[in-house]
């Protein structure tokens, strides 16, 4: 962790496991809705031609497509900006994709504050709200370049729906080829004993650095990645909770459904212990660099550490 | 599988008496409108113009077919018992706490269902996909999709029609049960759809339009997407709601609805009694 691996956005690496997974498997088609250039699904395309579909500005169509190919033996990669796959196709998905349990992949990108100029319109802030909520569905938020290459090969090789959440931005590649990556077990990147800190996605890097801040402050920071938000790592949730006795969450989503969501539905079941949600409160999105829109949601890493401050207190 | 019109129109009596014991049945309110409409385009598929095996229903070479109309899963579920996917009985679990015959089909239950409908609007999308992955594997099945003529007022219906004619999809046929009724009434009436056959043209299909409860011109529309080249293939399917029943046929409200006991026995003797032919 923390070694100089250099920067990649998420996407970028779908694009490239996307294309090394084609190689290996002629199984692999690939869809898109007219912005195959954006998600990366264009180094596929340019390689299998064949296995390319672009179906236009359609996305309910798309996701349909893609299950009907799935029932011909096909291990279909749909991909579209996360906004526009959950919202636009949400039935489609839950009636043809995750009712039947068919392994089609929902590779979307552009999730979180990343698509950020663009605007409410085009962020997905609650992208992970709307595919938790669906019976089947596995939801992966990677947190670099190297766990979305392995999420990807996952999820192809996972015999039923599974959603991945993608980044517009660069951010650091953080963990090593060799890493372990499973789907539903989370990643103890930190050991701490006065507070568990729960993150998800591309915000890892930041709430590392936030754990370094509360370090000097003399908390001793326990964090885990869950790159697995469902079905998410229960037993290792309730452990680290156990010896910490106070949680934190962060995501670049709403608190309405997301990560903080999620963990609140294992703790008050589970393990009852005092649980700050750092995350989109549910608000909409806005225009903006996306340094600002972090800074107005409490995302930078010292704001992040100012949370575990005061979490802290709550115990 | 038989071919003579005889036999497919005393096929089409038997089915559509299981359909209404089915609906009967299951003590609830049904869809006998749109069942009984296409049991002589189902019956026509299944006896006759698909291949497929009820005994060997994964088999990778089999024409494919979609009930997009997902409520019509009494006749779905009937032709399959028929044809053997599996046993007559079951069919009078229909709807029933526990049964695999879920009052919308279920791919993951019942042998022979390709896909699981039920929200309109779908099913011509899902047999795109099944077209394309036909064509990038050069097998040479046919995917059959069935859609209610209320149902293409949902819009994803057109994305999957331009997508259809987008890939030159000339391995796939949609067959509308163009029984002029929806829900609250008459087609025409609450969202017009015609001229329906030109838009489906426009969009870049053959279309043929013929009486969908005439088993010669179902089979030599169904026959004629052999000669068909690039395009897909829409056959406008004239039917009547509630086919079977007199006092359904053609009635706004026979789409979801009940019959009396003393209706059903009625409605079963006079089945028995209509000659085949």
């Amino acid at each position: 962790m923390r070694k100089n691996l250099g920067e990649k956005s998420t996407r970028d690496a779908y694009g490239e496991a996307l294309l090394r997974l084609g190689e290996s498997d002629s199984r692999i088609v690939a869809l898109d809705a007219d912005l195959s250039s954006s998600t990366r699904t264009s180094k596929f395309a340019e390689k299998f031609p064949d296995r390319f579909f672009n179906l236009g500005v359609a996305e309910q169509n798309l996701y349909a497509v893609a299950a009907g190919m799935s029932t011909c033996g096909k291990i279909p990669f749909a991909s579209t900006f996360a906004v526009f796959a959950t919202e636009r196709a949400l039935n489609q998905i839950k009636q043809c994709i995750a009712y039947p349990a068919l392994n089609v992949n929902i590779a979307a990108t552009h999730s979180g504050f990343t698509s950020s100029g663009d605007g409410a319109s085009h962020q997905g802030l609650t992208d992970m709200a709307f595919m938790r909520c669906l019976p089947n569905m596995t939801v992966i938020a990677p947190a670099d370049a190297t766990q979305t290459e392995k999420a990807i090969r996952a999820a192809a090789a996972h015999d039923g729906p599974v959603y991945v959440r993608l980044g517009k931005i660069d951010v650091p590649i953080l963990f090593d080829p060799d890493s372990d990556f499973r789907i539903g077990r989370a990643v103890l990147v930190r050991e701490g004993s006065d507070i568990t800190v729960l993150v998800t996605g591309i915000l890892l890097s930041q709430t590392i650095t936030a754990a370094e801040i509360a370090e000097k402050k003399g908390i001793d920071v326990e964090l885990i990645h869950v790159h697995t938000v469902k079905p998410i790592d229960r037993e290792m949730l309730v452990r680290s909770a156990t010896k910490t006795r106070c949680v934190l969450t962060v995501e670049d989503h709403s608190i309405v459904g997301g990560l903080g969501s999620a963990a609140a539905e294992v703790y008050a079941q589970y393990h009852p212990v005092p649980l700050t949600m750092v995350g989109v409160a549910d608000v909409f999105g806005e225009s903006g660099e996306i340094e600002q829109l972090y800074e107005k949601h409490g995302l930078t890493a010292v704001q992040i550490a100012d949370k575990i401050r005061i979490a802290v207190q709550r115990k | 599988m038989e071919k003579s019109v005889p036999d497919l129109l005393e096929r089409s009596r038997r089915v559509r008496e299981l359909v209404i014991r089915m609906i009967h049945e299951s003590e609830t309110a049904g869809h006998y409108g749109g069942s009984l409409s296409c049991v002589d385009i189902l019956v026509c598929l299944y006896f006759s113009s698909m291949k497929h095996r009820p005994n060997e229903p994964d088999w990778e070479d089999r024409d494919r077919f979609v009930l997009s109309k997902g409520h019509a899963a009494p006749a779905l579920y009937a032709v399959l018992a028929e044809a053997g996917y599996f046993p007559i009985r079951n069919l009078w679990s229909f709807k029933k706490f526990g049964s695999t015959l879920q009052g919308h089909p279920d791919m993951k239950l019942v042998p022979g269902v390709e896909m699981s409908t039920g929200s309109l609007g779908q099913g011509l999308s899902v047999a795109v996909g099944m077209a394309l992955a036909g064509k990038l594997d050069r097998k040479s099945y046919r995917v059959n999709v069935l859609l209610g003529d209320g149902e293409i007022d949902e819009g994803s219906v057109w994305e999957a029609a331009m997508a259809a004619s987008h890939y030159q999809l000339d391995n796939l046929t949609a067959v509308l049960d163009r029984n002029n009724l929806q829900v609250s009434g008459f087609t025409e009436s609450h969202m017009r759809i015609e001229p329906v056959a030109e838009k489906w043209k426009a969009f870049g299909w053959t279309v043929i339009e013929i009486d969908g409860h005439d088993p010669r011109q179902i089979l030599s529309a169904l026959g004629s997407a052999d000669q068909n080249s690039v395009k897909p293939l829409l056959i406008i399917a004239r039917t009547v709601k509630g086919k079977g029943i007199d006092f359904l046929e053609n009635k706004i409200g026979s789409h979801s609805c009940t019959l009396t006991s003393e209706q059903f026995a009625q409605v079963m003797q006079r089945l028995k009694g209509t000659p085949p032919g």
